[in-house]
């Protein structure tokens, strides 16, 4: 262990240990996120940001957080922040762009997939899916097999007359889901968007 | 009209820009369908004469949704999923996966697995790199490279199905395990192979190290400094190219690769000719270090014995003990029993560091499983260092940065 948590929580009060099966890892509040990063950056050596993920904790309040992992290449170790966003229904944080460049892509991709903001990013847009998607798909309400939606251009949209579907889930992916009964734990798709007892997406 | 010469100095990109003087701006839409951009990559381009004032990358062409599927399926069932992110090198993704996962559950691997493993990794790497300078030379019009570069990869190709079954898909790595052991005799072709290899490696070398026009295609274009790497999470020989001295074989080693000898490239300037230097060195490394595996080939197992739970029986056990049938029937229908927590684990993939961060809450099924590719991080560079250069250095840069949009868009 080469971070010593006592000296950084006499400088940085939010900072809270998590419980990690393999690195140093951290929870920091948002507002100190920012500072956490430099200091991490100037004064221990953390040179190199590999991964921002952000995490949907479905039915917890705060409901989302971002996962940010150094590494030290001087060092040669890694250290994990977790911050919890603020706000469940229009989550945010603070943008680290301004720390480390590379963090702009990532965090275009973490709003992208879970429409968390990034505050004082400087060009949040969608990265992966296009500009116009109404949707987060790595949110756990999105099904996994996709909603149906309009194609991205109009003008293909105009003269096809086809929409984006959903994927037909009946053959996706089976496994047996933990459950109490053991009839209801025969492998099964875990999305069931497509079963007949379902009422139909429009 | 009189051609004007002007005096370029190439050291540096945004001084070259702001010496022009600035004129009408063209935008040009480079891709997605494109040769140069080797898979689907969308550049919106602003041009100024022949010199880019501005680059836009537009991603996104190649996404799946493999973040997305895995959360809804067993640790095993994604394997074939990892094949498909950096198709050029599959096996080297189904053991960063398998470690990652492997991590988690704090599992050990036997010798013989790792010394498998470490095989696969650089034989991938051989391959991946091949692959990458041969497109490379053939972007920048040395067409013969990419001959004797794919007559090499397709060997090894043949090789690969030997071992897994399949040429490109390979998943051959099971959690804890793999999925068989090394067929009878193929390290000796493995060794073959890599023994008729060095000395087309030297012709490559020949053909192209110290050819001139190659050396004023890619010397002094596009430096990214030591600072630049670090700052946009540029991994695995872009970042070494750029001359920081890291590789997580030997800062981190995993699947034992502590017990081999070999040396690091490292380049000084970080130019597109660093690249390809540290990338044809590379190769002869692994080659040495796929010898060393061939020579030290432990005996034993092949897969971890102890993990009940998550490696399946063999096959003879199921079909004549009833305990193993049960525990096959286990972890085929609710997948490798892994305990909770968050692992993030990366490997020194061919193109960079592949990352996986794994949240799990127990059970067969990751809750979250964030995949770090090192393509997306070595592409989000280009609105950096692209301005000033000229558009015939596009596809150099981009040959340079050797990615793949696999695991760009995942």
């Amino acid at each position: 262990m080469t971070l010593s948590f006592e000296t950084l929580a006499k400088q940085f009060d939010s900072l809270t240990q998590r419980p990690s099966s393999d690195y140093d890892a951290f929870n920091v509040d948002a507002d100190q996120l920012v500072a956490l990063c430099e200091h991490l950056r100037d004064k221990e050596g953390f040179s190199l940001l590999v991964d921002v993920a952000g995490i949907d904790w479905n039915d917890q309040s705060p409901r989302f957080s971002v996962a940010y992992h150094l590494y030290s290449v001087i060092k040669q170790c890694y250290v994990r922040l977790v911050c919890a966003c603020v706000g469940d229904e229009s989550p945010e944080v603070p943008s680290i762009v301004s720390v480390w460049p590379a963090a702009n892509w990532h965090e275009r991709e973490t709003y992208d997939m879970f429409g968390i903001h990034f505050k004082g990013h400087p060009d949040l847009r969608r990265i992966l899916m296009w500009d116009d998607y109404k949707y987060h798909p790595l949110r756990k309400e999105f099904p996994l097999a996709g909603i149906e939606d309009e194609l991205p251009a109009a003008d293909v949209r105009e003269r096809v007359d086809a929409n984006v579907i959903a994927a037909p889930m009946m053959g996706g992916p089976f496994y047996a889901q933990a459950a109490d009964h053991m009839s209801q734990r025969e492998p099964s798709a875990a999305d069931q968007s497509w079963a007949e007892s379902n009422p139909k997406r429009d | 009209m009189a051609t004007q010469q002007k005096e370029i100095n190439l050291g540096d990109n945004s001084a070259r820009y702001q010496s022009e003087v600035p004129g009408e701006t063209m935008s040009l839409n480079m891709g997605p369908s494109h040769p140069a951009t080797h898979g689907v990559l969308r550049l919106k381009l602003e041009l100024d004469g022949d010199f880019i004032t501005k680059c836009d990358p537009v991603i996104g062409y190649l996404h799946r949704g493999d973040e997305k599927i895995a959360e809804n399926m067993t640790y095993n069932q994604f394997v074939p999923y990892t094949d498909r992110l950096d198709y050029l090198a599959p096996l080297h993704n189904n053991v960063t996966y398998a470690i990652a996962v492997e991590k988690l559950a704090g599992l050990e691997m036997p010798p013989r697995c790792e010394a498998i493993r470490v095989i696969c990794c650089e034989l991938a790497r051989i391959s991946s790199h091949l692959l990458g300078i041969g497109v490379y030379g053939m972007d920048a019009g040395a067409f013969t490279i990419f001959l004797y570069t794919f007559t090499e990869r397709e060997k090894l190709y043949t090789l690969f199905e030997e071992l897994t079954g399949a040429r490109l898909t390979t998943s051959y790595t099971r959690i804890g395990g793999l999925m068989r052991d090394i067929p009878e005799g193929w390290l000796g072709r493995v060794n073959n192979f890599i023994n008729q290899l060095g000395p087309i490696l030297e012709e490559v070398d020949g053909l192209l190290t110290r050819n001139t026009i190659w050396m004023k295609r890619t010397e002094g274009v596009c430096p990214i400094s030591k600072e630049d790497a670090l700052a946009y999470g540029l991994t695995g020989p872009n970042l070494r190219a750029s001359g920081v001295d890291a590789d997580l074989r030997r800062d981190k080693p995993y699947s034992g690769y502590e017990n081999y000898d070999f040396e690091i490239p490292i380049g000084t300037s970080g130019d597109c000719y660093d690249r390809y230097l540290v990338r044809m060195e590379e190769i002869r490394q692994s080659m040495s270090i796929v010898r060393q595996a061939i020579e030290k080939m432990p005996d034993g197992p092949w897969y971890a014995e102890e993990a009940k739970k998550i490696f399946p029986p063999r096959k003879d056990k199921i079909l004549t003990k009833m305990e193993e049938l049960i525990q096959n029937f286990m972890i085929v229908t609710e997948g490798p029993q892994i305990p909770p927590g968050e692992v993030y684990f990366e490997a020194e993939n061919p193109k960079g560091v592949l990352g996986f961060f794994i949240v799990s809450k127990g059970g067969g099924v990751p809750y979250r499983m964030k995949i770090r590719g090192p393509s997306f991080c070595s592409l989000s560079i280009l609105p950096k260092v692209m301005p000033g250069l000229m558009i015939t250095d596009v596809p150099i840069v981009l040959g340079s940065l050797d990615f793949v949009m696999g695991e760009c868009d995942r």
